[in-house]
């Protein structure tokens, strides 16, 4: 009990860990019946037959929600910062910890509620993670859409409140107990990260907050914010008033992309750290990485639109939001050619830590790449509803973000544990997650410029013209299972290597130099944080933040 | 209890003030003119007495910002819905905007709402107040207490009346025939007034904690805290009304 009811970050984290495992258990089995239907459509699955077009939307949707929150959230903006940020800044503890620790049981019920409806008559939501109104706010619009959808709602107000209240505490922890001497040039990359994700937490959160609230009074206060003139449902006719589904896409977008950043900012903080650790060379540029992330976070805010060129918006403020959002490809190139310049003067170590943070580069630059292109209204108007969208969002968010929430994992397991994760089963891991995540996802751009659409529940039916693609979801299907089956080498390592019999891996297994790895709160310090590389006089190639030029 | 601090070991390691550490207030008594503004002459910003005022200071201007980004993209939705219209068979532009007169106690209760914003300040203030603080963290009596509770109490009364105002709003609103689900206009009025008044009975509801803190609270930066956070939320719930009276009295 005491263990559940922590306020201790660790603990938290540890709990956090667990949530974010479970979610993406869930997730990916869920993400595995959709393969599964695509490929074999008459496929009865065990304790439920045949899947529906209905039950597959509601896969969509479960799928997507969990990602995106419980997993691609929770475990960077969450797990993350209370397993390592107070560390970091030379603290033991949040600043504010019960606050911090309500985030979390709130985030639990939120997960609880979100699952719950699976369970209900009727069954899960069927509108997708992005939920579009009039689908979502008219019960008799779908199987799924009356008490399935309100769970989905519910789950989604708590969320925000938790994901508020988690940032708060991240943001006073940083701005207010930092060690003395540890000033804003000396924060570790990382921390620059959550404190960009947890202001845009704060912003985005708060109007996804409001839109689901309206959407809930919409459902069942009689409301028309979202509801437009003339709805028919099923032959009959829906509440009067000419409400704007485009404000739902707005109120909508305008936290979903914010939301993007939230989840890989801190992917990019801990590759900038990493990468400084494992080629042993300083980050170059230091500001000019800060700066990135800052940019990156103040862009995020104005390219919502870009989500909706094909939604009936003014085609002026579709190209205005084009303009916006190639203009964060310049940040974010800057942080990618800082990244390949380390690797390219550094002497790499190559371990399951730093392996990951590549295969992180490498999704960023994958998935980013064809950012720009989507980023033209033009080109999106055809692409929009093709599976070249899921290719890049998965990759860019998707993988991109698992990657990195690996890489933090094999990197920090030995402050949870005090032993480093096994390294041949991690180098096995990554290889075969780096071929079959790529296997699943590259050729998703190819179906998608071959036309196939997204969210449909399968490419057989009365009219043959995606028949010529189905070899290729046979491929991407076998490579999915691939992707999933070996992350159970992961689990299992982390089970393994845990054993008591495993070597501990002494207080700074890595030869990091940031406070976390200092083993006990250091309340002063004195330089910067990536002090790596070899200087006349001394024996170690490295000098940790803890350790003062000379005695305080 | 000393009467003069004399620093040593224990006293700079000690991570929470308690009685017996430093007294929370802005200038530290150094025996006249000034002097080392830091009690330690170390790092005032981790051990300082006020180091936990400003963290919970700093919890709720987050959770303020939050707040304003809620109401912002409210104000924000309110335009968008009131520009929106759809076209007629008989391809008319037809909006379903029906403009609203606000019922006019509305400018009484923000009167109210800004006189309790005072009351509210006059409450902090007075817990702040130097010599009050020292002579009760030297345990001598609750001069702060006992000069602030009046006003706290004040702004509870002016609280309530403000959401008794309110209250009355929707009641005349209801009487012209104007329900929530009435048409957008009055969507937006009743949402507007209804999320602001749910805060501000959070707001109450602080307030009469901060009450019992100031008694029951052992430690003097406690009760700071406690009264400091709520007021701090307070003022942020009158700026906010008064954007938001601006927007359903002035923007139909």
């Amino acid at each position: 009990m005491r263990r559940i009811f922590t306020t201790e970050p660790k603990g938290l984290a540890r709990l956090y860990l667990w949530l974010g495992l479970a979610a993406v258990i869930i997730g990916t089995l869920l993400s595995l019946l959709m393969r599964i239907h695509r490929t074999w459509p008459q496929v009865a699955m065990p304790l439920h037959g045949v899947i529906k077009p209905e039950d597959y939307l509601a896969l969509v949707t479960m799928h997507g929600t969990l990602m995106v929150f419980f997993v691609l959230t929770v475990v960077p903006q969450s797990a993350f910062p209370n397993l390592v940020l107070p560390a970091q800044i030379g603290s033991k503890k949040m600043a504010l910890p019960r606050l911090n620790a309500a985030a979390f049981w709130i985030t639990s019920a939120s997960l609880l509620v979100l699952l719950a409806a699976f369970f209900v008559p009727e069954g899960a939501p069927i509108a997708g993670w992005t939920s579009y109104p009039p689908l979502s706010a008219v019960a008799a619009a779908g199987p799924g859409q009356a008490t399935g959808m309100d769970l989905w709602l519910v789950a989604i107000v708590l969320f925000c409140l938790a994901a508020v209240m988690g940032s708060a505490s991240i943001l006073a922890t940083i701005l207010l107990r930092r060690a003395s001497g540890l000033t804003f040039g000396r924060l570790p990359l990382t921390v620059w990260s959550w404190m960009v994700s947890s202001g845009l937490t704060v912003i985005a959160f708060s109007a996804l907050f409001l839109a689901a609230v309206l959407l809930l009074s919409d459902r069942h206060l009689g409301t028309s914010y979202f509801l437009p003139a003339g709805l028919v449902v099923n032959g009959i006719p829906q509440a009067a008033g000419s409400g704007s589904p485009m404000l739902w896409l707005h109120l909508f977008w305008f936290f979903g992309h914010p939301e993007v950043y939230i989840v890989v900012l801190p992917g990019m903080g801990l590759a900038s750290s990493l990468l400084a650790n494992f080629t042993r060379r300083p980050v170059p540029g230091y500001w000019l990485m800060v700066a990135s992330t800052l940019l990156i976070g103040v862009l995020g805010l104005g390219v919502w639109g870009h989500h909706m060129f094909v939604s009936g918006m003014n085609p002026y403020a579709g190209t205005a939001f084009g303009l916006t959002t190639m203009a964060i490809a310049i940040p974010s190139s800057a942080e990618v050619l800082t990244w390949l310049a380390m690797m390219f003067r550094g002497r790499l170590r190559v371990n399951t830590p730093l392996l990951f943070v590549l295969g992180f580069v490498s999704f960023f630059i994958a998935g980013g790449l064809t950012g720009p292109i989507l980023a033209q209204p033009a080109l999106d108007a055809y692409l929009h509803n093709t599976f070249f969208v899921v290719a890049h969002f998965h990759l860019v968010m998707a993988m991109a973000g698992v990657f990195s929430i690996f890489a933090g994992i094999y990197y920090w397991y030995p402050l949870l544990t005090g032993r480093r994760m096994n390294e041949v089963l991690g180098q096995i891991h990554f290889w075969i997650s780096l071929i079959a995540a790529y296997g699943t996802f590259y050729p998703m751009h190819l179906a998608g410029l071959a036309g196939e659409p997204r969210h449909y529940a399968q490419l057989r039916g009365p009219v043959e013209s995606f028949a010529k693609l189905i070899p290729v979801e046979r491929g991407i299907t076998s490579s999915a299972f691939l992707l999933a089956a070996v992350q159970l080498v992961f689990l299992f390592n982390v089970f393994w290597s845990a054993r008591a019999k495993v070597a501990l891996a002494g207080a700074n297994p890595w030869k990091a130099t940031t406070l976390e790895w200092s083993g006990e709160e250091h309340p002063m310090t004195d330089r910067g944080p990536y002090e790596y590389g070899s200087a006349t006089g001394r024996s170690e190639d490295f000098r940790p933040q803890w350790k003062a030029e000379k005695p305080f | 209890m000393p009467a003069t601090f004399t620093r040593h070991t224990v006293e700079t390691e000690r991570k929470d003030t308690g009685f017996g550490g430093k007294p929370p207030v802005d200038r530290r008594p150094t025996g006249g003119g000034g002097g080392d503004e830091n009690w330690d002459s170390r790092h005032s910003k981790r051990h300082g007495p006020r180091e936990q005022l400003i963290r919970y200071r700093m919890a709720v201007f987050s959770i303020l910002a939050a707040d304003l980004v809620f109401f912002a993209v409210l104000v924000s939705a309110f335009f968008v819905r009131q520009s929106s219209v759809h076209i007629a068979a008989s391809d008319n532009v037809v909006s379903d905007w029906h403009p609203l007169s606000a019922p006019p106690i509305l400018w009484i209760n923000t009167a109210i709402l800004l006189l309790s914003a005072f009351t509210v300040e006059m409450a902090r203030r007075h817990l702040f107040r130097e010599i009050d603080v020292m002579e009760e963290w030297l345990g001598l009596g609750r001069p702060a207490v006992r000069r602030a509770a009046p006003w706290l109490v004040a702004t509870v009364a002016l609280g309530g009346l403000f959401l008794a105002g309110q209250w009355m709003a929707w009641r005349q609103l209801a009487t012209q025939g104007l329900y929530f689900a009435t048409n957008p206009n009055s969507y937006f009025f009743y949402l507007v007034t209804g999320t602001h008044a749910a805060h501000l009975f959070l707001g109450l509801g602080a307030l009469v904690f901060a009450m019992v803190a100031m008694y029951r609270f052992r430690r003097v930066e406690m009760r700071q805290i406690a009264v400091d956070c709520t007021a701090w939320y307070w003022h942020a719930m009158g700026i906010f009304w008064l954007f938001l009276f601006v927007l359903i009295v002035f923007f139909q």
